[in-house]
């Protein structure tokens, strides 16, 4: 068994508490993870500003060779993990071991991360919008147009509060260290490997390890980071989410609500955008925050359901080994069954039917970890309960709304898909603010495109863009 | 002490236990000298406790003690008869909503915190030294506790303004930056007592406090040892053996040997009094034990499913309380935590428990606030 310590800005620090990492299906231990208490967090955070100090040693440019060749270790390389070494297919079964995601969608998200890393150049420029990178290193460069500008760093250092049950998060806070901010994580429980195999692979590749700390511990230390870094991430559900809303120090991740709406003008071709639709619900087993739970149409609404029922319901729960497994397993005893419990509870309201129910129970219970196999479920109005919930597998309502009401219904979405040709209707959901991401026309909701932001743009959450003035001569 | 002389103390600590238990029952249920809500328990009992209870053992005769019973009033219900007309006091634990429970105490938790006080190493507490409590205010059994503490051993105590029960609702409604700043106003509390040339040398703190405390000392260029401060007490669930090596190897500088602060950890309530702790080193991995004082109380790990079978030694269970005093009886309480059951210490010849944290049924649900 691994044993993994904290690492305190590079250093390893084993703590005499310490929690296993077991795995899903059997239980047995696979880690055994140190703990840190929510003071050292404290401490060492006086120090964050060594991170930036060291890393300005290097130009954002060979930062971004250096992360690229980071791609390449993360992906291929042997890495020192804890007291042990991690291969690439270590990596694989350990973290499908103890997130219960099928082998086949981690090795999925690695190469998503490796995308990142050895595309960071291109992805930097657009999150900047083409700005010259040194401007982010100084703070202030010229415009192509001769006028002084500033980005003024708002942080050292990044702190992320990560989930155990999403490796896909990752991304988020990949571009950090090329941006020369220094990194603290608080990894998930049950996911300690992207965090502590990147760290490595950052390290192999020439980035000093002195500019990472990783803080493996419970609610305290989640909290320590957050109330310790001037800028943090934190994943957690609709409450986490409230309970930072309007704190410019924190952006908080949850759940999406992620839809797919045709309006009249193309509801009738229905059937040619079910693909789209099974896709965006069923694919990376549901658990994203950009997967589809809701369809919204003002007809066609029940065929739509029947016909996602017939696509996705008949799919089993196989063993993550297996390469068509597509449904990942909830690993804590027991969630599987109260989650159902939930949607049973809602399924009883008038207006609401199960469409997936013909094909067999959706709940499928296993000694130590559940599955719920893909949902659908179709409602007559979007005044049922069961229409504003999102669920952590492939599950999705279809939602029979009026097309005029439907923008005023749909409450904060996350990714929209409008599927609709009507000028005046495009240009209501421009102007919709609830909608995060847009996509019009048939475009899956998992759709990505990495030379976008997603959920708030990295660059205006860790520098500020503000006024700023030199003399002519300093200008140049 | 030989394996030989352990046995015979542990011997008679259990001879002293159920002398007490004999004594402490006799006064509880005996019509001059009972209180009126254990006289009237005793009409439900289907037996007599002046001639069935005759040792420890024999408790497990007594349904489990509800600690519903102590909300609301009238409190006088628990003062025995034999006390009545002494100065009373009344201690509220919890309260955040609803009622809260309340316990009369006439001079218990000072004779608790005496005991105490004499397992504290002068050298660290020095007598006449000053005190700052740096813990919860208001009616609460700790706050005069630890101002007793203080005094007998000739000090005087300087207090800080807590209120708890604003802390767990500042949790509760996820007001986080209230609960930061309140944090705040408690700390500016305490550095300004420090360091306004009272000559405090002792505290007691909680663990958060504690560790913010630290902090804040540190941020204006000063630490605990620089301030004066030798020795600290502290108590609770957070009281771990990581924590413990944190604020020995980083708060504080090192052991007391080389840094001058001592720190003992303690694990009490206000229906118990003071559980003290065998000494705690780096050898030991800050492993923590503590003892109750018996025979005015004992703990005991008891199975999840049955809490009158104790667990074996080195086992995890419930933590059970057991409260023997002429102001308080309570024959069984299951704690809100669980433990693991440690054998007699020299110092303490009967068992112990070590590994103290909230009993994993309720930790879930239960908010642990910034005391």
């Amino acid at each position: 068994m691994l044993n993994i310590p904290v690492i305190r800005w590079g250093e390893e620090y084993e703590s005499l508490e310490t929690q296993e990492v077991l795995h899903h299906a059997t239980g047995e231990a696979i880690a055994n993870v140190s703990q840190a208490n929510g003071g050292i967090i404290q401490r060492d955070m006086r120090k964050a500003h060594k991170a930036r100090e060291i890393l300005k040693e290097f130009s954002i440019e060979q930062l971004i060779e250096m992360v690229g060749k980071a791609g390449e270790y993360f992906v291929n390389g042997t890495l020192k993990m804890g007291d042990g070494e991690q291969t690439p297919q270590d990596f694989i079964v350990q973290q499908s071991a103890s997130t219960g995601l099928p082998e086949h969608m981690v090795e999925l998200g690695m190469s998503k991360n490796a995308f990142v890393l050895n595309n960071m150049d291109r992805i930097l420029d657009s999150l900047t919008r083409g700005l010259p990178l040194d401007i982010l290193s100084a703070g202030w460069g010229k415009e192509a147009r001769g006028i002084p500008v500033s980005y003024q760093v708002q942080t050292p250092i990044l702190g992320a509060v990560l989930p155990s049950n999403s490796p896909g998060v990752h991304t988020l806070w990949l571009p950090v260290v090329p941006l020369q901010i220094g990194l603290v994580l608080k990894p998930g429980p049950q996911e300690p490997w992207t965090p502590y195999r990147m760290f490595a692979a950052y390290e192999a590749a020439g980035i000093p390890r002195e500019v990472w700390s990783l803080y493996p511990g419970g609610i305290e230390a989640g909290a320590a980071v957050l109330g310790a870094c001037d800028r943090a991430m934190i994943f957690g559900g609709t409450a986490t989410v409230n309970n930072y809303k309007g704190n410019p120090r924190v952006q908080a991740h949850g759940p999406g609500f992620s839809k797919i709406l045709i309006a009249d003008d193309c509801v009738d071709r229905w059937e040619e955008y079910i693909d789209l639709i099974a896709e965006s619900i069923y694919i990376n087993s549901g658990r994203g925050c950009i997967n589809c739970s809701g369809v919204w149409a003002s007809r066609h609404t029940e065929e739509i359901a029947q016909a996602l029922a017939e696509r996705l319901g008949p799919i089993e729960a196989l063993p993550p080994t297996d390469p068509e497994a597509g449904l990942a397993a909830f690993t804590v005893e027991g969630m599987a069954g109260a989650i159902w419990d939930m949607i049973e509870t809602d399924l009883a309201e008038d207006g609401v039917t199960h469409s997936t129910a013909p094909f067999g129970s959706r709940l499928v219970e296993k000694d130590l970890c559940g599955y719920i196999r893909p949902t659908i479920v179709h409602c007559e109005s979007p005044e049922n309960a069961i229409a504003k919930k999102e669920y952590m597998f492939p599950f999705s309502t279809v939602v029979k709304c009026p097309e005029e009401k439907m923008l005023s219904s749909i409450d904060e979405t996350l990714v929209c898909t409008a599927i609709t040709e009507k000028e005046p209707l495009i240009n209501q959901f421009m102007d919709a603010t609830h909608i995060d991401r847009l996509n019009i026309g048939p475009i899956p909701t998992t759709k990505l495109n990495w030379l976008q932001p997603h959920e708030g743009n990295i660059i205006d959450f860790l520098f500020r863009n503000r006024a700023f003035q030199v003399p002519d001569e300093l200008l140049g | 002490m030989t394996d030989q002389n352990l046995e015979q103390s542990v011997a008679d600590a259990k001879a002293r236990l159920d002398q007490h238990t004999y004594d402490t029952v006799q006064w509880h249920f005996h019509e001059s000298t009972g209180s009126p809500f254990w006289l009237q328990k005793k009409a439900e009992l289907n037996f007599d406790p002046l001639s069935e209870v005759n040792n420890f053992d024999d408790l497990k005769k007594f349904p489990l003690f509800e600690d519903e019973w102590l909300r609301g009033g009238p409190v006088n219900r628990w003062i025995p008869k034999g006390l009545e007309g002494q100065p009373t006091f009344v201690f509220e634990t919890g309260g955040t909503t609803g009622i809260p429970k309340s316990r009369v105490v006439i001079e218990d938790h000072r004779l608790d915190y005496e005991m105490f006080s004499e397992t504290l190493p002068d050298q660290y507490f020095p007598k006449g030294a000053n005190w700052l409590m740096l813990g919860p205010s208001g009616p609460r059994r700790l706050r005069l506790a630890v101002e007793h503490l203080c005094q007998h051993r000739g000090g005087i105590c300087f207090c800080i303004d807590l209120d708890p029960r604003w802390v767990v609702k500042l949790i509760k409604k996820g007001w986080m930056e209230h609960l930061e700043e309140y944090k705040k106003h408690c700390i500016d509390q305490a550095v300004t007592v420090l360091t306004a040339g009272h000559d405090i040398k002792c505290m007691f703190a909680t663990p958060k406090l504690l560790d913010q405390l630290a902090l804040a000392l540190e941020e204006r260029g000063t630490s605990l040892p620089e301030v004066g401060i030798t020795g600290i007490f502290s108590g609770g669930t957070e009281f771990t053996p990581q924590w413990t090596r944190y604020c020995v190897e980083e708060l504080f500088g090192g052991p007391a040997e080389e840094s001058g602060v001592y720190m003992t950890p303690t694990y009490g309530n206000t229906l118990m009094g003071l559980a003290c702790s065998e000494p705690v080193t780096k050898e030991n991995k800050y492993k923590i034990t503590y003892h109750a004082p018996q025979p005015r109380a004992a703990t005991e790990v008891v199975s999840f499913d049955d809490p009158n079978e104790l667990v074996g030694y080195g086992e995890t269970g419930r933590v059970k309380l057991t409260t023997l005093t002429k102001e308080l009886f309570i024959p069984g309480f299951l704690e809100r935590d669980e433990a693991e059951r440690e054998e007699p210490h020299e110092m303490y010849p009967w068992d112990g428990v070590s590994g103290v944290r909230p009993y994993h049924v309720f930790a879930k649900t239960t908010t642990v606030g910034v005391y």
